[in-house]
């Protein structure tokens, strides 16, 4: 076991007033609050943390594009939904933020989908027509963590449409690499949502743009978990300022009641 | 009218459709069947805890190994990555629930915890059914050492097997004891992972069995299944976890392995300047 915490990320010289505090702070190489403060955008800071290297300025636009395309998935999804469901009850911030990272984290519309499906792209080694058979073979490891799911990484559940919201964060992003990824499900949303049997969704957005920013699948993975959790903090904290009552609580069909012949049910 | 077809989520819209339970303030609760106030009344937590995830009960000297297993496995070392979280979390004063769900779900690593659980019943349910097909002992062996020899192969290890640092495991032997004193040492996957030690040692591969391989292989016996047996060990490292959780707060602030800004070894590029604009 190593002695000593070791990374080529972050550099920091210690100050003469305490060996515990930095005075400069280095990532990457670059002076972050000596030079890069108030010259880089939060993409570009983000994209060097991951990359390790300055990103051009496309693809800063990109990530900068991308982190408005993911910034709130809605109440609706289910990862936001469980961030209000303890702001509702009155959980800790971080404890929101963590139900809305479980649940955002899974094969169905969330993070380990993004992996996934950028496994697929990249094992296309560039011939973008191989991605049906990637996403067909990369899906799924029978024996997992994570549970089982019928679609492609990045297309579906359920509808057979791709979504305007999707179709328009495709074009948009699309623009800034003409031959990338994106650029590909763009042309070929139709073809692709027709051999899948659904429609793309954001997850495969996430992917496609991931991939195009040159990230390997943890990153990609991790750099859609962070993107995701501002809508989450958003709707969590407007979820506090409101009465419980107004949170929907629902009615229930119990199927296996013991104090019951037919199914019980209690209105909602 | 919206001209819109039906829609397969449709079908789970409105009241909540359940089998398992619910609850209804100021009269009662059903968990999975059964009134839990009325004809659960005398389950211990660890025996509604397994009735809830396999919907049926253990009896009461297999829920006695369940929780001898995760005593057993429970070290109150910070020094763990996982335990570490948790007092991390106290360090900063954050808050207990906070800090021990953060270092639960640590735990499911892949170099240890519920990872190595799921491969390690996988392994050990694919090397029974190989080795059920053989018809002589002989012809079993060799079942088995295809096996391992496939593990191997694919994956460079075989989960339950063989331990970093020291590869003697500590605690075999008193989690065994434990087994046989309850009865439970004998069942035909407890029978397996020691026939799959032996033939290891025998054939040189140095791979010891390890904590792993003897839980699965006894809740294997018990009848549970992967995904079983995966669910049930989420509690496993729990009571480690509380009294690192507690010394740390005892401590100043920061004060859980504290790092000087030398203490951290940089290892990337050399200072650069950002390019002007």
């Amino acid at each position: 076991m190593s002695a000593q915490l070791s990374t080529r990320i972050w550099q920091e010289t210690a100050s003469a007033d305490s060996a515990y505090q930095a005075e400069v702070a280095r990532c990457h190489g670059y002076d972050v609050y000596g030079e890069l403060l108030g010259r880089i955008t939060w993409p570009q800071m983000l994209l060097l943390m991951l990359t390790g290297e300055l990103p051009t300025a496309t693809q800063a636009a990109l990530a900068s594009d991308l982190m408005v395309a993911l910034a709130n998935p809605g109440p609706r999804h289910p990862a936001v939904h469980a961030a209000m469901a303890g702001a509702v009850g009155g959980s800790p911030a971080a404890a929101c933020l963590q139900a809305a990272l479980a649940v955002g984290a899974g094969r169905a519309g969330g993070a380990r989908e993004v992996f996934e499906a950028v496994t697929a792209w990249r094992a296309c080694k560039g011939d973008f027509t191989a991605l049906p058979t990637m996403l067909e073979t990369t899906q799924n490891e029978a024996l997992d963590i994570w549970p089982r799911h019928a679609s492609w990484p990045g297309f579906g559940p359920y509808d057979a449409t791709t979504p305007l919201p999707v179709r328009q964060a495709i074009a948009q992003l699309a623009r800034h690499v003409p031959d990338g990824a994106l650029s590909y499900l763009d042309r070929h949303e139709t073809a692709l949502r027709s051999l899948a049997g659904e429609g793309l969704n954001f997850c495969g957005v996430s992917a496609a743009a991931s991939f195009d920013l040159g990230l390997d699948a943890a990153q990609a993975e991790m750099l859609h978990l962070l993107l995701t959790l501002p809508g989450a903090a958003a709707h969590a904290l407007e979820q506090r300022t409101t009465h419980y009552k107004a949170f929907p609580y629902g009615g229930v069909e119990l199927g296996d009641d013991p104090d019951a012949v037919v199914p019980s049910r209690e209105a909602a | 009218m919206s001209r819109q077809a039906a829609h397969p989520l449709d079908a789970h819209r409105g009241p909540l459709r359940t089998r398992v339970g619910a609850a209804f303030p100021g009269t009662r609760a059903v968990f999975r069947g059964h009134d839990l106030h009325r004809d659960l009344a005398d389950a211990s937590w660890l025996d509604l805890y397994v009735f809830g995830l396999l919907g049926r009960r253990l009896e009461r000297p297999q829920l006695e190994l369940l929780s001898s297993m995760w005593a057993t496995t429970s070290y109150p070392d910070t020094r763990l990555w996982n335990n570490r979280v948790a007092a991390l979390a106290a360090s900063t004063r954050s808050s207990g629930t906070l800090g021990l769900s953060a270092a639960l779900a640590v735990s499911e690593a892949s170099i240890y915890g519920r990872q190595i659980d799921l491969r390690a019943m996988d392994f050990l349910q694919r090397a029974l059914r190989a080795s059920s097909q053989a018809d002589s002992d002989q012809a079993r062996d060799e079942k088995l050492l295809e096996c391992i020899r496939s593990e191997l192969a694919q994956r460079r290890k075989i989960a339950g097997f063989g331990r970093p640092i020291n590869g003697h495991d500590e605690r075999i032997a008193p989690l065994r004891a434990r087994a046989q004193a309850l009865g439970l040492h004998d069942g035909p996957f407890c029978r397996l992972v020691q026939h799959i030690e032996r033939l290891l040692l025998a054939h040189r591969y140095r791979l010891r069995m390890n904590y792993a391989a003897l839980t699965a292989s006894l809740c294997a016996d018990m009848g549970l299944d992967v995904r079983q047996y995966y669910l049930c060990s989420f509690p496993a490292f729990l009571a480690g976890m509380l009294p690192c959780y507690l010394e740390a707060l005892e401590k100043p602030a920061h004060a859980v392995m504290p790092q000087r800004v030398e203490d951290v070894q940089y290892t990337g590029v050399a200072p650069r300047s950002w390019p002007s604009d």
